[in-house]
């Protein structure tokens, strides 16, 4: 079918607890959302076949459209006609934990961190990383193989013509490990090698018995060079290959999809990719779940994902609060809650994960909650989105007294940040749109000037499989139905006296100016789809993005939260005292009127 | 909704699979009791890597012809597994195994070869008294049998077998040290509405097996573990005795059915698992009571559809633990204090208060 040709499209995402499909169709020129439905995931006993799933939250969509989209047999009607089936349809899937990858490298911090970066790209969770300076015995790395039980293993190490005899021996471990596949005991684990090409003959020789092996190009075949496209290609292609067509369903499913089931965060990771190169801009994504939390990031066209296997708002919820400290948890609230209490409160979240709060205080700690569950997830994102190590740079004399070793700082720099966007449940669906503006500064503290968004109803990773067919129509409804503009952030970095002016803002159009004091937020409403220019004019110990106490003019954009003014500085910090810092949290959500009285 | 299963009569089948591939030992229709083995197989020992091509100062091309054992030979500890001789002895050198057992491989490209230790035998008991129904190949058996079942809401550690001791006289009161007897050996005991750390560490002292109560203190279970529990996946914890929790985190009576289920049941040999997983493939903790009298239901799903006049408990703070009726359910979604547009249930609460209920907030109480 030719895509000026195509009318309706049917996309769904089997999540691990929800299948979420959406129904788009042509409004004349453009692409529009018409519906979403929902429904349980049924990989799991006693239903164990996806489709039921999908079946399910498709009649959900039949039912708000109108359009008939099932035929009487449960098969999908294509092509469309004027009012039923469908022209495409795709899916992606993150059902059954994900796709879970077990890496193998020489060097933890070289080889082993560039393999890494493969997996999380290509929408994996890494289970652990075994590299030879890993601080484990030998026979320790074969017990950890063992025990993991993962999807795949993916074995790098070594650049091209170089090193030889170590690759092969931890080729030689894994074999020993005689490692088994998470679904099914009979097949053998399908294991990718991405070293040292010239290894390859060996490396056949070691693993060819114990495993599926396929061989792809080195991923880092210089130490100056990482090439993680060919990898990160075939860990998609194993997926589907091995375990997809395992799973539960899936072997129906993959007959019914238009285009290649892909891992949710591999779609999520191309949507974010696409926006940054149509806008030119560097961007950050963040992805808050019930489990986990996947940040995103491009940077000069960089890009990386990082997931955080147990940071999230149910399931994993206890665990926030077990890595952040309680203390960090409650600097976000205006008042102080009984800690024994609240003890107990979070951890009946995390064993009835479907549970949403239900009084204002229930949300306003949910909310500080997710703030660290974002922050964490992001500190981790910021370690692995750097430059490549073990690379000979050339250093000046500051750098060199500074100690940074060159290669080893993060790519993200929060200065260069054009646009911040958030999506999961908790972001998504806050009630007031302000309170995921809120969230996502005092999570990720952008500097300078910077886009925020979110994704309205949590549909970037249908549109990001989309994007593989119908690029036009994914761009279309992502820029008018997904992404719900929130504003722009204005925040100078460094810090200054409480009471003292810190910035300036001037409206280049109506002359007007707005000084704001540090220590403070300030909403000014700003309507969505309205540009307008200013000069932002920062007090000398402050910088903007031009260096400090120089002005810099440039356009905004408004949205449905508006103009937000941070003026608490960067690093943001916090009042210690804990009565002054209570009061600023509650002047703060008052500021910005984050809260109902 | 997460309906937890109790229930006097059901049939239950429990799959028993080895970790990787053994022997049967039941064959289909054999009456098995809990304790028999069913299944057993031999985990391969840990590996040790020996580097005789270092040890022999030679390429790792030369080690295969240097050495005194071929792959799939027997070997003792410090026993010669390579030899290197040159100018009539005067150049020697011997590469010693680490350990007892095989040598699994020998490597020219690396030099290196692998030592594996003695096979390490596992074996798998039947868990429940009752019958082989299918063999599952070489991996192992699946176990029917006809009982009682009550599934908790989070446990910790693996599977016990032991008989029911009731400790309390209702399920509202705590399970307390000074209710625990000194002798337990072998048993299970049942609390009502909340255990104390104290509790806790008599009771393993006493020799019980485990311990089945309504609730528990967040702090006191970190206490017991020695660290704070992140994520809901658990079993694999050794504190000593398997403890299941049936309500939640806090004092909270254990229901009224459990505690009449388990109280019905006292003297009764139960067997119990801790293994808990709150995400994917959600797996509840579990007391079995066996029981081949009753006339049993299959074991499937039941059904947990909210209804006017359904028994319910409110499972979210502030109203945690509350019981109540369901008197209606609006089809329209309502804000609620958060200003979320959520769908909701209106509740007459045991204490006649009449609450809007976020319908995620609820949980069927089964009949």
């Amino acid at each position: 079918m030719k895509l000026e040709e195509i009318n309706v499209i049917l996309a769904t995402d089997c999540g691990s607890t929800t299948t979420k499909a959406i129904l788009i169709a042509r409004e004349g020129d453009e692409y529009r959302l018409q519906v979403r439905g929902e429904a349980p995931t049924t990989v799991e006993a006693p239903y164990e076949d996806v489709t039921v799933g999908v079946r399910n939250a498709i009649t959900e969509v039949e039912e708000l459209s109108g359009r008939r989209l099932l035929d009487d047999n449960g098969r999908l009607i294509q092509p469309a006609t004027p009012t039923e089936g469908t022209d495409v349809y795709v899916s992606t899937s993150s059902a059954g934990g994900g796709l879970q990858v077990a890496v193998v490298g020489l060097v933890r911090r070289m080889t082993g961190e560039s393999a890494q970066r493969a997996a999380l790209g290509a929408g994996a969770i890494v289970m652990d990383v075994l590299a030879l300076d890993d601080g484990r015995l030998p026979h320790q790395r074969i017990e950890r193989l063992r025990q993991l039980r993962p999807d795949m293993i993916l074995i790098s190490g070594g650049v091209d013509g170089g090193e030889e005899r170590r690759v092969v021996a931890m080729a030689e471990l894994v074999a020993a490990a005689k490692p088994r596949t998470r679904l099914g005991a009979r097949f053998k684990l399908p294991a990718i090698y991405a070293g040292n090409v010239e290894a390859r003959p060996r490396i056949a020789e070691a693993l060819d018995e114990a495993s599926a092996l396929t061989m792809v190009d080195n991923l880092r075949p210089t130490l100056e060079q990482e090439n993680l496209g060919p990898a990160r290609a075939e860990i998609q292609e194993e997926f589907l290959r091995h375990v997809m067509s395992q799973a539960p369903g899936y072997s129906e499913l993959m007959d019914w999809v238009d285009a290649d089931i892909m891992p949710t965060p591999a779609a999520v990771g191309d949507i974010i990719q696409q926006i940054a190169r149509d806008q030119e801009i560097n961007i950050i994504g963040v992805d808050i779940g019930g489990a986990t939390t996947d940040v995103f990031s491009v940077f000069d066209g960089t890009f990386n994902r990082t997931v955080s296997a147990n940071l999230g708002m149910s399931y994993s919820v206890a665990n926030v609060v077990a890595e952040s400290g309680l203390d960090n948890v409650l600097r976000w609230l205006e008042r102080d809650i009984d800690a024994s209490n609240l003890d107990n409160r979070i951890r009946n979240k995390m064993i009835r994960p479907t549970t949403v709060p239900q009084w204002l205080e229930g949300l306003k700690l949910e909310q500080a909650i997710a703030r660290e569950a974002l922050r964490l997830a992001f500190e981790q994102h910021k370690l692995l989105a750097t430059g490549l190590k073990g690379v000979q740079q050339e250093r000046d004399i500051a750098q060199a007294f500074e100690q940074t070793r060159a290669g080893e700082q993060t790519l993200v720099d929060m200065m260069r940040l054009d646009m911040l966007v958030g999506s999961g449940g908790t972001l998504s669906h806050a009630p007031r749109r302000v309170q995921a503006a809120i969230l996502l500064i005092d999570a990720f503290a952008p500097e300078g000037i910077t886009r925020l968004a979110v994704d309205s109803i949590f549909m970037m990773p249908q549109l990001g499989v989309l994007a593989q067919v119908h690029p036009e129509a994914a761009r279309q409804v992502f820029l008018r139905d997904c992404l719900v503009r929130l504003g722009t952030c204005i925040a100078p970095a460094g810090q200054g006296q409480p009471g003292k002016t810190c910035v300036a803002v001037t409206f280049t159009d109506t002359g007007e100016r707005i000084e704001v004091p540090t220590g403070q937020l300030v909403r000014i409403d700003l309507a969505e789809e309205t540009i307008r220019e200013v000069t932002v004019d920062p007090v000398r110990r402050y910088d903007v993005g031009a260096g400090r106490g120089r002005a810099v003019r440039t356009q905004i954009e408004g949205g449905v939260v508006g103009l937000i003014i941070d003026t608490r500085g960067r690093p943001l910090q916090l009042p210690e005292d804990p009565a002054a810092r209570r009061e600023a949290a509650g002047a703060w959500a008052q500021a910005v009127d984050l809260y109902p009285d | 909704m997460p309906g937890l299963t109790v229930t006097e009569a059901i049939t239950i089948r429990k799959e028993r699979r080895l970790p990787l591939p053994g022997r049967v030992l039941v064959a289909v229709s054999e009456a098995v009791s809990a304790e028999d083995v069913v299944a057993a197989t031999e985990l391969p020992g840990s590996v040790h890597t020996v580097n005789v091509a270092h040890d022999l100062n030679v390429n790792g091309d030369e080690v295969p012809r240097l050495m005194l054992k071929a792959e799939g030979d027997p070997v003792k500890a410090q026993e010669p597994i390579a030899e290197y001789k040159a100018l009539w002895g005067i150049f020697h050198a011997v590469s010693r195994s680490p350990a007892t057992g095989t040598i699994e491989n020998i490597s020219a490209a690396t030099g290196q070869v692998l030592v594996r230790g003695p096979s390490l035998p596992v074996e798998l008991t039947a868990y429940v008294d009752g019958t082989a129904v299918e063999i599952l190949g070489e991996e192992g058996v699946i176990v029917e049998c006809r009982g009682a079942l009550l599934q908790g809401i989070i446990g910790i550690g693996g599977e016990a077998r032991g008989k029911l001791a009731v400790m309390v006289e209702s399920p509202d009161q705590r399970l307390t040290a000074e209710r625990i007897a000194e002798d337990c050996t072998g048993k299970v005991l049942v609390g009502g509405s909340l255990v104390t750390l104290e509790a806790l560490e008599r009771a393993r002292e006493a020799g019980a097996v485990g311990v089945i109560v309504g609730g528990i203190d967040a702090a006191v279970l970190d206490e017991l573990l020695g660290e704070r529990l992140g994520v809901a996946i658990t079993g694999q914890e050794e504190v000593g005795l398997t403890l299941i929790i049936t309500e939640g985190f806090g004092e909270l009576p254990m229901a009224q059915r459990s505690f009449k289920l388990l109280e019905a049941h006292e003297g009764q040999h139960a067997s119990l698992n801790g293994a808990t997983q709150i995400r994917a493939g959600v797996i509840r903790p579990e007391v079995v009571i066996p029981n081949p009298d009753v006339e049993a239901a299959p074991a499937e799903l039941t059904a947990t559809e909210l209804k006017v006049g359904s028994p319910v408990r409110l499972i979210r703070d502030p109203h945690f633990g509350l019981l109540g009726t369901v008197t209606a359910l609006p089809e329209e979604p309502q804000q609620i204090a958060t200003e979320s547009l959520v769908r909701v249930a209106r509740v007459q609460t045991e204490d006649g208060r009449e609450l809007t209920i976020p319908r995620a907030n609820i949980e069927l109480i089964q009949e």
